[in-house]
């Protein structure tokens, strides 16, 4: 299967998943509605890449708008990034973690991914789908190479209003664990099948031989956490799906009488499945009469979400939970994939939701508090340390 | 029975800002060519994130100040979603639940009318249908050109209490520099009902849309008042909640098709945008810069000496405002500047055509200066006045040219007026067997000869002596 959708330069060393815009190549966000879409503008994370010397190496395929966390929607590999890095192809792969799928991507390849604090990273250039919790992230080989990348893309960006007001952050990764806290979250744990514990099972023993303190936690409100983050992805994506009507660029039906039927007829043909599902769930929950019920109670849920995990992060330097529910994946009928999605969006949503940052390296997931993103880092370069 | 209109208004005007609400195109929706005023943000490409134009609040809140609103310190965007070919990203972003200005009202006439909100949005853009190809062709230009909506409480009851209310509304915009309110970019909804004269109850209510003449506001207000008495008390009709259009060509109004009543907006807050916190330190900034009132400044006028209605005329006008403040402040006599601009400047707007006094302060204030001291005559100040008006011409200069200078020797004077009385032996005649008015014939030939030379006070004891 071919690594890039469309390939930039051969001795390019950065791959660019294709819901991130370069200038002047196709950008498909996996999707039939997009297939002919070339952007006049890169994104920030991109030209601030570019302008330090990277080189882009090409596009790598994403599930539909990355809805997806499995790679049903579309027919290429959406662990293609990963993979390049794993193999050394490309020093880092940018990759915009909607929900979860890089981070899922990075646990399956054995590669580290960031998913920053959110507002650190401009989202400026990203097909976006669900603003609120969107992010983009940096797939490497180790800790350190996600601390370079991470350094030259971060930043406040103006383009971005969203984007927060330091001009500057520094990455440090300090693999000393020593003192450290980290606790484990004890419903994901036993969600996960027993190739992810052993994995996570090996953290907790390295973090301890190396002098670190590891406790276990529960969070009550997981589940409210997963479905509240399904109503708010499935709401926003909705909305920012709807720019793409068949009128403009894109995807348009051959079959239409009239300004509806050029609507219907585009959007029927051009979304698979799993975006229509979402489209219909994401109209619900936003309609008259439902929206205090769903969107606004997800809304409420986001905020009980942050103070609990604060109140955590006053007593933990970090979390450590799964990243995916399994290590291999078999195939399942298309009808099932939005509740596939959700089903393994548990591991996945808390850091989504609060935008708070979170590493994937050695098959485990690390959550930490707002801004701890190299203390994360640093705790991924001790797994790392362990393996070597 | 009698009958009493029900009337609200929700009014959108154009905020006078240099660049759009959420990207930097320029403000403007006039662009001529279609789509020259067009970016990735504003025509709905993916990858583009939405900024705040500031200054679209700061005028938003001197809206609401006017209309003494309470401000909402905490205020945010949401999104409204629907389809329609002139919006671009199928979704508008507006202030939903968090309006910018709350719970104002405004005085017209006798009455008090509510202002239930203003809020900010953007603008959609334009379609242009054309028939004879069946075709329909998007222009972007005014997509997401800031707007305030001014909604007002249900509390018009007469088609001239809408009419004061909004030609109120547009002179203080325009006063306080928050819209120029050119064509169009003033347009209205107006609700109406009517009920028997006394009920609190409110009849069935139909809602004209996008009306931006009030000539034809107050036409379309009338109909709808026919319609519905009718309808009440000789069942021409039953009368439904909707939306109609006026049709300007048939003289009325029409339902029109419209899938938006049943529509669901599914408003929700915008994540792109922060919530705006308008912190005490910048509201105070914007009270500060703050244009005085239209009746504020009409009063100032009236304490400078400047009768009330020549003082009110100028207060209306935020041009005439700027120019009589400008002059007055070059050192003329404040009477005097309200009478060049009241009748001369505006006599020459009428003869012109103009419909704003575009004049430098300058060149008015140097006119006046020179009548003022007598250097000139007032026929020949308006002499330069309309020459200024017409070329834009050097006062001093034209002055010199034209030989306009009031202490010309008066040979030039003596001249003339013996030519006048020599030419006019009739007249000299008349005076001399005791006409008195016929000397006045003679004046008048003599200043029209003079074309604006000379002190008409020396003319007239020239003229007096040498009959005598």
């Amino acid at each position: 299967m071919a690594k890039y959708i469309t390939e930039i330069n051969k001795q390019g060393n950065i791959a660019v998943d294709d819901t991130i815009l370069v200038k002047d190549y196709p950008a498909t966000a996996g999707s039939k509605m997009l297939e002919n879409f070339v952007p006049l503008f890169s994104a920030e994370a991109v030209e601030r890449l570019t302008a330090a010397g990277y080189t882009l190496s090409g596009k790598t395929a994403v599930g539909e708008f990355g809805l997806d966390l499995y790679g049903e929607t579309g027919t290429n590999d959406i662990c293609a990034a990963a993979s390049l890095v794993k193999e050394g192809s490309v020093k880092a792969a940018l990759n915009v973690d909607l929900n979860g799928a890089p981070r899922r991507a990075a646990a399956l390849e054995g590669v580290t991914f960031i998913k920053p604090t959110y507002g650190t990273v401009s989202r400026y250039g990203i097909i976006a789908a669900a603003c609120s919790g969107e992010q983009i992230g940096v797939t490497t080989k180790d800790a350190d190479t996600a601390a370079e990348v991470l350094g030259v893309i971060a930043g406040h960006d103006a383009k971005d209003g969203t984007s927060l007001p330091d001009k500057k952050y520094d990455y440090t990764v300090n693999a000393d664990v020593r003192g450290k806290k980290i606790a484990l979250v004890r419903e994901l744990y036993e969600a996960a099948d027993e190739a992810v514990r052993a994995k996570i099972d090996a953290a907790v023993a390295a973090y301890k031989a190396q002098g670190a303190e590891v406790g276990e936690i529960s969070i009550s409100i997981l589940p409210e956490i997963q479905t509240a983050w399904t109503i708010l992805m499935s709401a926003e994506t909705t909305n920012n799906l709807s720019r793409f009507d068949g009128v403009k660029y894109g995807y348009r039906t051959e079959k239409y009488k009239n300004i509806d039927e050029l609507y219907v007829g585009s959007r029927t043909e051009a979304f698979g499945f799993l975006t229509k599902a979402t489209i219909v769930y994401g109209s619900d929950v936003l309609s008259k009469g439902r929206y205090d019920d769903c969107y606004d109670k997800a809304l409420k849920i986001r905020r009980i979400a942050v103070e609990t995990l604060k109140e955590l992060f006053a007593r933990y330097d970090a979390l450590l939970l799964p990243a995916y529910s399994k290590t291999k994946f078999e195939g399942y009928p298309i009808e099932d994939a939005f509740m596939k999605v959700y089903d393994e969006s548990r591991f996945t949503a808390p850091a989504s939701i609060t935008g708070m940052p979170a590493v994937v390296s050695m098959g485990v997931q690390l959550l930490g508090d707002y801004f701890s993103d190299s203390r994360l880092l640093g705790l991924a370069k001790a797994l790392e340390k362990e393996e070597a | 029975m009698k009958y009493e209109l029900v009337i609200g208004l929700e009014t959108h005007v154009e905020l006078s800002t240099d660049s759009k609400l959420f990207c930097s195109c320029g403000g403007h929706s006039a662009a001529d060519t279609p789509n020259d005023c067009v970016c990735p943000a504003c025509s709905g490409m993916p990858g583009m994130l939405p900024v705040t134009n500031k200054h679209a609040i700061e005028l938003a809140v001197k809206a609401g100040l006017m209309l003494n609103c309470k401000i909402n310190q905490y205020t945010t965007f949401d999104k409204k979603s629907y389809y329609y070919p002139d919006l671009p990203a199928a979704y508008q972003i507006t202030q939903w639940f968090n309006p910018v200005c709350v719970e104002g009202k405004v005085q017209v006439g006798e009455r008090e009318i509510g202002i239930k909100q203003i809020h900010v949005e953007e603008d959609a853009g334009k379609l242009v249908h054309d028939d004879a190809t069946n075709t329909s062709l998007v222009d972007y230009n005014r997509t997401s050109v800031p707007l305030i909506e001014i909604v007002s409480k249900p509390d018009f009851r007469s088609s001239d209490e809408v009419i004061s209310y909004l030609k109120k509304l547009k002179a203080s915009l325009q006063f306080a520099g928050i819209s120029e309110c050119e064509e169009g970019a003033m347009r209205c909804d107006v609700n109406i009902s009517v009920r028997p004269e006394g009920s609190d109850q409110l009849g069935v209510r139909s809602e004209i849309k996008n009306m931006s003449s009030f000539a034809e506001i107050k036409d379309a207000i009338e109909f709808e008042k026919v319609r519905h008495v009718d309808a009440i008390e000789r069942r021409t009709e039953m009368l439904v909640q909707e939306t109609r259009r006026w049709d300007e060509v048939k003289r009325r109004t029409f339902p029109m098709r419209n899938k938006e009543t049943a529509a669901d907006y599914r408003y929700f807050p915008d994540p792109n945008l922060m919530p705006i916190i308008i912190d005490d330190k910048w509201l105070a900034e914007i009270k500060a810069s703050m244009p005085v009132s239209a009746e504020e400044k009409g009063q100032k006028y009236v304490d400078m000496g400047i009768a009330s209605k020549e003082a009110a005329v100028l207060a209306s006008d935020a041009k005439l405002c700027a120019v009589f403040d400008e002059v007055v402040a070059m050192g003329r006599e404040p009477k005097s500047v309200a009478s060049w601009i009241l009748t001369e400047c505006m006599s020459r707007m009428r003869y012109l055509g103009i419909e704003t006094l575009n004049i430098a302060p300058a060149k008015l204030s140097r006119i006046i200066e020179l009548v003022d001291a007598g250097e000139i005559t007032r026929a020949a100040g308006k002499k330069v006045l309309a020459a200024v008006f017409e070329s834009d011409v050097d006062v001093d200069k034209y002055c010199d040219e034209q030989g306009l200078n009031a202490k010309v020797d008066t040979s030039v004077i003596e001249a003339t007026v013996d030519r006048v009385i020599a030419e006019n032996p009739q007249a000299v005649a008349d005076y001399k067997g005791g006409k008195v008015k016929a000397a006045g014939a003679l004046f008048g030939s003599c200043m029209r000869e003079l074309k604006g030379i000379g002190d008409p006070a020396v003319i007239k004891a020239l003229l007096e002596q040498k009959l005598n």
